[in-house]
């Protein structure tokens, strides 16, 4: 061993064990250490809301993972063959080579069942955690600069999702997923003058035609979790550039992250969830059945079978549908049909729902003419308009899911389909509106409960007799946390409009646009409750006296306080 | 009994033994197995006794003679058939006004059931109570029983007869509970708003099919909890009251674990 001792004072240069090895090995050749230092040393803050983006990130793993084994066993054509498997309901039926492979996925081959229901379920999943995680990323204004573009790859995202669902589900060729590409086409007919060049045009002919199952096989294994794919590496590579948002609280500004590293504790967070999500969507699989196309039997374009509705996420558009009345179609000059009955509903509405999405980040920069870098999240509280808009579109979109179920509805509480399409036709208009009002007044009511516990304390319980006779109550100031949480925001104001005409008296170009924003910006921000400044704080804490009192001093002065706190308040 | 003693050893004994033992067991069961419901032979009592049960329940909506008053039809020509559905399920005689009669517990037992229905009949021919066998699912094919039920059946009745929606309130029924019979019945005299299915339309074997796979659905379904067989709205529900529900419990346990 006379090779010993040199290899002995390299030993500290050198790693030992076998991983180390084989990441020296790596490191050498890449210089991905400096990549892996870089990021398991970078800081994310702690908050549970933030793994909800995890939820649907890790259901689409799933859906990948059940995805490749369902596509080595599924037959993406629509010719015809005679099934002769065991269930008795469907033998030696004249079937889609689609819904027969569906049903040998089912029922032949091995743990084929389990994968076609947990992917089903993981889609059902993955759209509601992406739902509820832009809620989070909305109501809290995570949306704002420098996020814009993230939160359209997100919308963007969320859209596609819809496009994966919906080609996903019309794949097994069955009567109700059937009767769903029957109302797409429905759709694509209702698009005035290239409708129906369309409609051929996607199914190859006149629907069903021979074609549509291989296409959306192609659009849901290639295209659509293609693009999901880069854009999800889009969205998380923004969000490590832009670094992660925080909540306000004591010590959190927008130049700083307060958090743990990524390295070790968010990657076992992070194994953990994967894991955890990965066994709920195992367990849902394999104990609740979903997309039953063995009872819905082989597409036929005939038959529609009662409880007809598409998955959670299409009940929107559904629900639209079932609410518009029937007599909107109109015959034009010509004899041309303009079919405003499906063209509104299925065409108008989801395009006014996703401009808005997809609008808002900078429709809001706009009005509040604020074009700084925000990292610290906003309290949904103080901003009421943003939220009660939040809220309100949320509403609209309940109602129609609702109004897409209301079938269900009817026999479930045992009520006429016809009252509640009506009342829903009446409640989508008020909804919304009643819903906003009631949510911006809930916020600023908030609003002002934080001024009145920041300027007087909380109540203590304890009752102080003068000498004078009066009683009064003692409150406990508010520690430094509190108080931090609840002074720390910013109420915009309404963005101020220059005079119409310049200093020689000529109107301003651009001053009507000008006037428009500025109403716009009056609606956000015309009702709004200040935070309290340093001076109102001392002012009321010193008038109120409390360390006054609580040192047994005789103070007259509480009273007045209170008078001076409503007039800060109007 | 001595004989008998000595010949137990005979080469004949088993044999006999199981033959009486065979008899045995044959006679036992012959006496205690639940005879088969018999078709109820009409009798002129049994319409005399129909008529008076009639005329105590039924006759203040449908009339002394079941004519029909304006509140209610004519029962003259619907058949042993109709009778027996609607009271054996309890719709009538109605116990309120509403869109449409409910199923309830039967308020006449089976005699009473048999009886009125041999009156209603007595009053013009109608379609006749089917028979067991006429009404067996094991005599069906299910697979042609789900073609008829999918293109007949199902827009109102779901899928696999889990129910739905009609206007005004009114409803076509859960299949899941109904008897055999019932569906035969229903079929053959389209009891509210459900349209006759004569045997021109759905001949006696279709309908035998249709029972048949309905039959299959009783016996549930593959892949776990059928969620009520409602299709996707059901299933949405359920993945957003337990799957996402648990997973944001799980994210906030995992949030709360200390870092």
């Amino acid at each position: 061993m006379s090779t010993a001792t040199p290899a002995q004072t390299k030993k500290n240069a050198e790693p030992t064990t076998p991983a180390g090895k084989a990441a020296d090995y790596l490191d050498q050749r890449t210089s991905i250490g400096v990549a892996v230092k870089e990021f398991a040393r970078k800081i994310f803050p702690d908050h549970w809301s933030f793994m909800l983006g995890e939820i649907a990130l890790f259901s689409f793993v799933v859906l990948l993972i059940t995805g490749v084994f369902l596509a080595l066993f599924f037959q993406p054509s629509m010719a015809l063959v005679t099934w002769e498997g065991k269930l008795p309901q469907l033998h030696g039926q004249l079937m889609s080579a689609a819904f027969a492979s569906t049903l040998d996925i089912s029922f032949s081959v091995r743990g084929g069942l389990l994968m076609r229901q947990i992917h089903h379920w993981s889609a059902l999943i993955f759209m509601a955690a992406i739902v509820v995680h832009m809620m989070r990323v909305f109501f809290t204004g995570a949306f704002r600069k420098p996020r814009e573009l993230n939160w359209l790859v997100g919308a963007t995202l969320m859209i596609l999702g819809l496009a994966a669902g919906f080609s996903g589900y019309s794949l097994p060729d069955d009567v109700l997923s059937g009767n769903g590409l029957r109302i797409a086409d429905g759709v694509v007919l209702s698009i005035p003058i290239i409708g129906s060049y369309m409609s051929y045009f996607l199914f190859g002919g006149e629907f069903p035609g021979e074609h549509i199952i291989a296409r959306l096989f192609t659009v849901h294994i290639l295209l659509v979790p293609g693009l999901i794919l880069a854009l999800v590496g889009l969205h998380l590579f923004l969000m490590v550039l832009h670094k992660h948002t925080q909540y306000p609280g004591g010590g959190r500004t927008d130049k700083n992250v307060v958090g743990f590293p990524a390295f070790p504790v968010y990657v076992a967070k992070m194994g953990g969830n994967f894991f955890f999500i990965f066994g709920v969507l195992a367990l849902m699989g394999a104990t609740m059945a979903i997309n039953t196309v063995w009872n819905y039997g082989p597409f036929d374009p005939s038959p529609v079978s009662a409880g007809a509705q598409p998955d959670w996420y299409m009940l929107f558009l559904e629900g639209a549908l079932r609410l518009m009345p029937g007599q909107a179609e109109i015959v034009t000059w010509g004899g041309y049909t303009l079919s405003l009955n499906v063209l509104v509903p299925a065409v108008i509405v989801p395009g006014i729902l996703f401009t808005f999405l997809l609008a808002y980040p900078f429709l809001e920069a706009k009005v509040t003419g604020d074009h700084r870098e925000h990292h610290v999240l906003d309290r949904p509280r103080n901003v009421p308009t943003r939220t009660g808009l939040g809220v309100a579109f949320l509403t609209a979109f309940i109602i129609l899911a609702l109004a897409g179920s209301n079938d269900l509805i009817a026999t479930h509480f045992h009520l006429s389909i016809n009252e509640i399409t009506w009342i829903f036709r009446v409640l989508i208009f008020l909804g919304p509106w009643f819903a906003f009002w009631v949510t911006k007044r809930l916020c600023l009511g908030l609003q002002r409960k934080d001024r009145e516990l920041v300027l007087h304390g909380h109540e203590s319980g304890r009752i102080v007799r003068f000498a004078s006779g009066e009683y009064i109550e003692v409150h406990t100031p508010l520690d430094e946390q509190e108080r931090w949480l609840r002074v720390n925001y910013e109420a915009h104001k309404p963005l101020e409009l220059a005079p119409a005409a310049d200093s020689r008296g000529v109107k301003r170009k651009g001053y009507s646009t000008e006037k428009r924003w500025h109403r716009l910006s009056r609606f956000f921000f015309e009702d709004r409750i200040e935070p309290v400044t340093p001076a109102e704080l001392a002012a009321a804490h010193g008038a109120h006296g409390h360390e006054a009192i609580e040192a047994q001093h005789d103070e007259h002065a509480a009273l007045p306080a209170g008078a001076q706190r409503a007039d800060q308040e109007r | 009994m001595k004989a008998l003693a000595a010949r137990r050893h005979h080469r004949a004994a088993p044999v006999v033994l199981l033959l009486l033992a065979l008899l045995v067991t044959g006679g036992v069961y012959a006496a205690f197995a639940p005879s088969p419901a018999e078709a109820a032979t009409t009798s002129t009592s049994d319409i005399q006794t129909g008529k008076e049960l009639f005329q105590a329940n039924c006759a203040t909506c449908h009339g002394p003679a079941a004519e029909g008053t304006a509140n209610a039809p004519s029962l003259v020509g619907v058949g042993a058939a109709a009778v027996d559905f609607q009271v054996s399920t309890g719709r009538m005689p109605m116990a309120m006004d509403g869109p449409q009669a409910q199923a309830k517990p039967r308020q006449m037992n089976e005699a009473q059931t048999q009886a009125l229905a041999a009156y209603v009949a007595s009053l013009g021919a109608g379609p006749a109570i089917p028979t067991d066998e006429m009404v067996d699912p094991s005599k069906g094919d299910p697979a042609n029983g789900m073609a008829l039920f999918r293109t007949n059946c199902a827009m109102c009745h779901n899928a696999v007869g889990a129910g739905g929606a009609l206007s005004e309130g009114k409803f076509a029924p859960s299949l899941m509970q109904t008897s055999n019979r019932n569906i035969y019945q229903a079929m053959l005299t389209g009891p509210q708003s459900m349209p006759v299915f004569n045997d021109a339309n759905i001949t006696p074997e279709g309908k035998r099919d249709i029972i048949a796979f309905l039959d299959q659905q009783h016996q549930g379904s593959a892949g776990g909890l059928d969620l009520g067989s409602l299709g996707p709205v059901s299933e949405g529900l359920w993945a957003w009251v337990v799957g996402l529900a648990i997973m944001i419990g799980g994210a906030i346990w995992i949030g709360a674990k200390s870092s």
